[in-house]
């Protein structure tokens, strides 16, 4: 009665399908590099854009040609669709790769002690030298007094939508914190300087512009205080209450220092979102090539002002320093980003 | 149209822990056998490398042999996409797609396989597999429904309708009931007594009193000890499983000493 | 305050019950702000584009032209809302896709090592700045795409769009879309990807066990169940896209006109032109571009304010599931 079952499927067998070999994939990723490569020199679809999506187009041709023949249209089709989606993930890195590659590369050649520290004061477009010193000052400063406006009254307002708001209002203000968190950088430059340029007669100065960011940041961390505010268990609320305890002083003694953790990398991730922001820059200041240590009073410069009108006034001299700005500009936001990702995943709540 | 299940030697791996350890048994076909054991044992792991679901978890794993007839369904160059459609399964929770229709939902599984199909044969597919699940009665007024607009008992029946109309040889039920009320449960149970006929059911339950029920067989499952893989105990007809046990544990767990 | 709290009021004197009414006027005063701001926005830009608005020679809506400090003043947006579409519709059918396929990836497809490491890559081009997109663009990305614009005009040419009559390629509106896709790519996957994740696992496995591929599982139980999301996450990258300024201003060779050839250098947009126009405007050209940038805002309220709707509405009907 026992029979012994061999490995492979009998031929009458309507369980087996055929599959392409595990070499498949390597393989024919490699024929489809070589082909696209002697494409290029051949035709001349110069640029490495051009030719990456020759090569990818190759490969998926041949892939999906062998396994149709080999595994059938409905295997095909699934073949195709895991190649497309792996391929997103080129799709993502190739850019963020390149950009800071070139940035790093490029930043580099300028990046100096000298050109930390000094301004671009007396240093005209076509010469050498000069810095981004003055850009730092003018970005910590502008960056600093925006989050000195945001944070708070963000989180205020995000104790409202998750401790007190029940009704109509607290519906409307949700929606439109969301809302806000898409309104373009620009907008609010425009904002800033009919209201209050315009409007009350302020002066075009570093406050204008911090002005500006803080309207950036708002909603970005009501959102995220709101999250983490509501992720603070409600016994510990009820607990207090019990006990006692006002309600504002739950509050402040209770809910807010077990979101602590969550609240600061919120706003340290909004402060990194805004700190690269030029264009409510470029509306509601006035450039600068010296430094101006009063954010109150007068042009004052930033990092992304730097950037932008080193890069548009052309010179070799000028883009490189621009190079130089951007490494700049985007060390101090990836500091921020990074350290708010490892206080977040070291200090997450549990469960 | 049905068929018999054999395993043999069968391991059970999520990632390098071995769930489940050494598992030989046959399923005959057109009957309908139960799986029994306390929680945690490995019964719907073991139900679940029948029609090769297991693996989609990442980094499960299956050795050894289930033989499907005289075929083995792990064996070279063998389809899993194949295979569960000839072994269809019924979830623990009913699971209708929310966004299909009650004829849609019928028919998803049988569109698969691709094809033109006339809307004649269509709607004779949807009204032969209603019927087989016991539906067609309820729902023939609102074929085009949304499958989620029905009670727990319908739901399910609706999944039974949409596993058999796909024809396969094998049933495999996930708990079939325990999201139901006692009535649909019943309603359950008795088709299933009438599937038989045409399939080969198995069936995977934590109520003794269901096995008891609706199985021909029943095959007892337990843990050898606290972190240590699941086990067949015993397997027999239903009737003897019941009455005399062979093993210690089974007749503990029968006589509701433990589990 | 007795409205809202859900606890019991303390036994205490008035002194507390100051402090909580001082602490909740203080937070709702917080919250109502941004409803405040909201309506400012709206106020101050008609308040401030009134003037060039009035005094305008040309319709505003269909005139190319900009010239808003001459004498009469004429201007229109017309080129503006060309190019601003353009470049953002173009955006986002490009990033939709690799959205959607970086949210299928991070999910469906990839072992959790490969998804993490995905997710934070897309994660730090969300957190590049929009001018060093810029800068990059106009000196790695331009010279680098060269090749595939001669060769779409060589062989594509019979779509209009991809014609290039003049053989200079180099600052376009295909550019800008090209570098908006990258720019609006993070947005369109997280939030495609909140919504993959929530498809109820009962779905998926239904599918499975009905002998489905992956592919066809993702169409039969994930697609159905999250394409409201994911048109939501669309819009909000067309929103994004809409209202992006710097990179765009950079890369683009500011010209007021509408031109169908997309590789061709020229094109504009509403923010573009008003980070570029800023400095050298007088009086009206000030209220000029404020009345552009009223046109920006509201185009882009409309388009989030629909996209978070579409989500609203979502949240309900699967709560009550």
């Amino acid at each position: 009665m026992a029979t012994t079952v061999t490995q492979a499927a009998p031929a009458h067998s309507t369980l087996a399908g055929g599959t392409l070999p595990r070499w498949a994939t390597p393989v024919l990723l490699g024929v489809a590099i070589a082909l696209g490569y002697a494409l290029n020199v051949t035709t001349g679809l110069a640029g490495w854009f051009g030719t990456t999506l020759v090569i990818g187009g190759i490969f998926i041709l041949l892939q999906s040609g062998w396994s149709f023949r080999v595994e059938g249209r409905r295997h095909a089709v699934d073949r195709l669709a895991t190649t497309l989606v792996y391929s997103t993930f080129i799709a993502a890195i190739v850019p963020l790769v390149s950009v800071l590659f070139t940035v790093l590369v490029k930043g580099l050649t300028v990046m100096s002690w000298t050109f930390l520290t000094y301004s671009m004061r007396n240093v005209s477009p076509r010469a050498e030298g000069g810095g981004v010193g003055h850009a730092i000052v003018g970005t910590l400063q502008q960056v600093g007094i925006a989050a000195a406006f945001a944070v708070p009254i963000g989180i205020l307002a995000a104790i409202y939508l998750v401790e007190y708001g029940r009704g109509r209002l607290a519906r409307w203000i949700s929606f439109f914190v969301d809302v806000m968190t898409g309104i373009p950088s620009i907008v609010a430059g425009l904002f800033i300087f009919t209201a209050f340029v315009l409007g009350l007669g302020l002066e075009r100065s570093g406050f204008a512009a911090a002005l500006a960011l803080a309207i950036l940041m708002l909603p970005v961390i009501i959102r995220t205080t709101e999250e983490m505010l509501r992720i603070v268990p409600n016994d510990l609320r009820e607990a207090a209450y019990a006990l006692g305890v006002p309600k504002w002083r739950t509050v402040i003694k209770v809910v807010l220092p077990t979101a602590l953790a969550g609240i600061v990398t919120g706003a340290m991730l909004a402060i990194a979102r805004v700190a690269g922001e030029t264009a409510p820059l470029l509306l509601t200041t006035f450039l600068t090539q010296s430094y101006n240590n009063n954010p109150f009073q007068g042009p004052q410069s930033s990092l992304p002002l730097f950037i932008w009108d080193q890069i548009t006034s052309g010179t070799p001299a000028s883009v490189d320093r621009a190079w130089g700005g951007a490494l700049v500009l985007i060390t101090i936001i990836m500091l921020f980003y990074i350290t708010a990702k490892l206080l977040a995943a070291r200090f997450a709540p549990k469960g | 149209m049905s068929k018999s299940i054999e395993l043999k030697d069968v391991d059970i791996y999520y990632g390098s822990f071995k769930a489940v350890e050494g598992v030989g048994l046959k399923v005959q076909k057109n009957a309908v056998t139960a799986f029994i054991g306390p929680s945690g044992c490995g019964k719907s792991t073991v139900l679940r490398t029948i029609n090769r679901m297991h693996e989609v978890i990442p980094g499960a794993r299956v050795e050894g042999h289930v033989l499907l007839d005289d075929e083995d369904i792990y064996g070279e160059g063998v389809d899993p996409v194949n295979v569960r459609r000839t072994i269809g399964m019924v979830f623990q929770r009913p699971n209708p797609f929310p966004t299909m229709s009650i004829a849609e939902n019928v028919l998803a599984g049988v569109r698969l396989a691709g094809g033109r199909m006339s809307k004649s044969d269509a709607e004779a597919i949807v009204e032969e597999s209603l019927r087989g699940a016991n539906l067609w009665e309820e729902v023939k007024d609102r074929l085009d429904r949304p499958g989620s607009g029905l009670s727990g008992g319908q739901q399910q029946r609706l999944c039974i309708a949409r596993a058999i109309a796909v024809k396969p040889q094998v049933l495999l039920m996930d708990e079939p009931c325990s999201a139901l009320d006692p009535i649909s449960t019943l309603a359950i149970e008795d088709l299933i007594r009438e599937l038989v006929e045409q399939y080969t059911i198995v069936i995977v339950t934590h109520n003794m009193q269901q096995a008891g029920r609706v199985s021909d067989t029943t095959a007892f499952f337990n843990l050898a000890g606290v972190g240590q893989p699941g086990r067949l105990v015993e397997m027999g007809s239903t009737s003897d499983i019941f009455s005399k046990p062979q093993q210690q544990a089974t007749e503990d767990y029968i006589s509701g000493r433990f589990g | 305050m007795a409205e809202t709290a859900p606890s019991t009021s303390p036994i205490s004197g008035a002194s507390v019950r100051r402090g909580d009414r001082i602490f909740s006027g203080l937070s709702k005063g917080a919250g109502t702000l941004v409803l405040v701001i909201m309506a400012a926005i709206a106020a101050f830009l008609i308040w401030r584009s009134i003037p060039s608005l009035t005094s305008n020679t040309v319709n505003f809506f269909t005139y190319e032209g900009w010239a808003p400090d001459a004498n009469p003043p004429a201007f229109g947006i017309a080129a503006l809302a060309f190019g601003t579409l353009v470049a953002s519709f173009i955006a986002m059918v490009l990033a939709v896709p690799v959205g959607i396929g970086i949210a299928l990836f991070i999910s469906l497809y990839a072992g959790r090592r490969l998804a993490s490491s995905l997710a934070f890559v897309t994660d730090l081009l969300a957190a590049v700045p929009s001018i060093i997109f810029g800068l990059w663009g106009l000196q790695v990305l331009l010279p680098g795409s060269q090749g595939l614009q001669v060769w779409m005009n060589d062989y594509l040419s019979w779509t209009v769009v991809f014609r290039n009559t003049l053989d200079l390629y180099g600052k376009s509106l295909f550019l800008a879309s090209l570098v908006l896709a990258i720019m609006i790519l993070p947005t369109v996957a997280a939030v495609s990807r909140e919504v993959i994740v929530q498809v109820p696992a009962g779905h998926k496995e239904a599918a499975l066990a009905l002998g489905a591929t992956r592919w066809e599982m993702v169409k039969m139980a994930v697609f159905p169940f999250a394409k409201p999301g994911m048109i939501s996450a669309a819009m909000l990258g067309l929103g994004r896209a809409l209202g992006e300024t710097i990179a765009v201003a950079l890369i683009l060779s500011a010209a007021f006109t509408i031109n169908l050839h997309l590789t061709e250098p020229g094109g504009n947009t509403f923010a573009a032109n008003i980070a570029l126009k800023w400095n050298e405007a007088g009086g009206n050209g000030l209220s000029a571009l404020v009345a552009s940038g009223l046109v920006l805002f509201f185009l882009t309220l409309t388009v989030n304010m629909i996209a978070r709707w579409i989500i609203a509405r979502r949240a309900e009907f699967s709560g009550a599931n």
